[in-house]
């Protein structure tokens, strides 16, 4: 049975998710493909999805525009496992707040039960790289890419907190879904990936 | 993992702060490069207004770069063109979630440290601007703020990445809404990284550091980037891009995004068009999709532009031979 692993390819950095995954497929010698997909007929054929980094409001309006946005809600409703990475993390969410601007308008998955405080740690010059460690999971030390990236300021209960940097929630898992506020797919480290790989394969047998 | 050639290790921009419990750092260049790559398959609007930067983040834009005037207007009102008021930067950062760039004047290293300090989240060290030093550019290293530089040629490119640059756009020639520079910057960089990876399969290194002697630029960043057979920086495509079709042809010519500058604020329907210009740059791919963002846009009411054979500034060679 072929994994069908499928990187969300409105906008952001969806070459560097492929190419882990890719690398994560052949280190863990799983039998799986990997695609980049933008349309709900793509979509409804997963069985895990990323939604990768880039600008959240953008990604959100556009697959929001061409009916993916739904199908997307359904799929992880129905339990396809999904990983968010900083703009796909705000996606998921249910609700979001920038630190400067305030209430923003902007189309939610609405399904990981955290706020997100967007640009937590402030602008571009002050994005950083930093040692984590995602102990739950079994990842003791990670490099940690933080570019504007948003932080979780509030969790419900069926939330479970992965890694925190500075007191600030970075990553955080809730049945299906997994997200994190920094970018993996930015480092040669594919442990991430492969933990996700693993969460689409277990969730298949 | 992105490509890191031509990377210098602890650059006076890479800022390390160790403290007992953590350590962490600021300024590399996955931080820099990192940025541009959050930013593919976007669309970087020029705005010179709160109200242009509103309708741009509305619009779909992945970040809004912020000028005191549009080049058109830089085009006709002559004069020297320096970077915007830091008010006005000030202002948009402080209304859109979105990134905001500026642009300094290439080689003016003052401008450049006063919208570090104002915390735009990326310089565009632009030929927009009239140059403030026509021999050097700025030293992009000595920075924790990401740099975007113009380039016509692959050795352009190049040279900027060895300065620091973290972002390229091809230039096209700005304020004429005229895309035909743009169209034809990006193929010849395209041949040529063709042709330095041809010369790097075939082993032949003498051929590859005749090459770097021609694009004035260092044998190790020849060489990766002949492996890798792309700039090792994302590459966005700009100068005259004015309608949705402009973007959509650009994006398959394989540019990485899209800058628009007079082509949306200068149409008399920049806010239809803007949602235009992303929508097919999204789905460029998808004939119907760009048919049917061409269709939202008048073409009355386009940017009237200018045959660049006619044109006494050529805003593209500033800047280009060093």
């Amino acid at each position: 049975m072929t994994l069908n692993i499928g990187v969300l390819a409105i906008q952001g950095d969806v070459t560097e998710n492929f190419l882990s995954v890719m690398a994560s497929l052949s280190e863990l010698g799983i039998d799986g493909a990997v695609s980049q997909v933008k349309t709900a007929e793509q979509i409804s054929k997963l069985d895990g999805l990323i939604i990768p980094g880039g600008e959240s409001t953008m990604i959100g309006q556009m697959s929001l525009v061409n009916g993916a946005l739904k199908t997307i809600k359904e799929k992880i409703e129905s339990g396809m496992p999904v990983f968010g990475i900083c703009a796909g993390m705000i996606l998921l969410s249910k609700n979001s707040k920038d630190r400067i601007v305030g209430d923003v308008e902007q189309p939610l998955l609405d399904l990981l039960d955290v706020k997100i405080e967007r640009n937590s740690f402030g602008r571009q010059k002050d994005s950083f790289e930093a040692e984590i460690s995602l102990d739950p999971i079994g990842i003791s030390s990670f490099n940690g890419v933080f570019i504007r990236a948003p932080s979780v300021s509030d969790v419900g209960k069926e939330v479970q907190i992965l890694a925190k940097f500075e007191e600030k929630i970075v990553s955080v898992k809730q049945g299906n879904i997994i997200a994190t506020s920094f970018h993996p797919e930015l480092t040669r480290d594919t442990s991430l990936h492969k933990s996700f790989v693993q969460m689409v394969k277990d969730s298949k047998s | 993992m992105i490509p890191l050639s031509g990377d210098i290790p602890n650059s006076k921009g890479e800022i390390k702060e160790v403290n007992e419990m953590t350590s962490i750092s600021r300024g590399t260049s996955t931080l820099k490069r990192g940025f541009a790559h959050m930013l593919k398959n976007g669309v970087v609007m020029d705005v010179t207004t709160v109200e242009q930067a509103l309708i741009a983040e509305e619009a779909g834009a992945v970040s809004v770069m912020v000028l005191d005037k549009l080049p058109s207007d830089v085009r006709k009102a002559g004069g020297v063109a320096r970077t915007a008021s830091i008010r006005i930067i000030q202002e948009i950062m402080d209304n859109v979630t979105i990134p905001v760039m500026a642009k300094c004047r290439i080689g003016h290293v003052y401008e450049a440290n006063v919208l570090a300090e104002t915390n735009v989240d990326m310089i565009d060290e632009s030929e927009v601007l009239t140059p403030a030093d026509e021999y050097h550019h700025i030293w992009k290293w000595d920075y924790t703020t990401p740099f975007v530089n113009g380039a016509r040629s692959l050795g352009e490119a190049l040279r900027r990445v060895e300065e620091g640059a973290a972002m390229i756009r091809t230039k096209g020639e700005p304020g004429t809404g005229n895309v035909a520079e743009a169209i034809t910057h990006i193929k010849k960089v395209n041949d040529e990284l063709r042709s330095i990876k041809s010369i790097y399969d075939s082993g032949d290194k003498q051929d590859l550091v005749k090459m770097a002697r021609e694009l004035k630029v260092s044998y190790s960043l020849v060489e990766e980037t002949a492996k890798i057979g792309r700039l090792p920086v994302v590459n966005f495509a700009a100068g005259g891009i004015a309608t949705p079709a402009d973007a959509a042809y650009l994006m398959s010519l394989g540019c990485d995004g899209i800058f628009v500058g007079s082509g949306i604020f200068k149409a008399e329907d920049a806010k239809e068009r803007a949602r235009a210009v992303v929508l097919a740059t999204t789905f460029w791919e998808e004939p119907d999709k760009v048919k049917e963002a061409q269709k939202m846009i008048d073409e009355r009411q386009s940017i009237l532009g200018l045959d660049v054979k006619d044109l006494e500034l050529k805003m593209q060679e500033r800047g280009g031979t060093v």
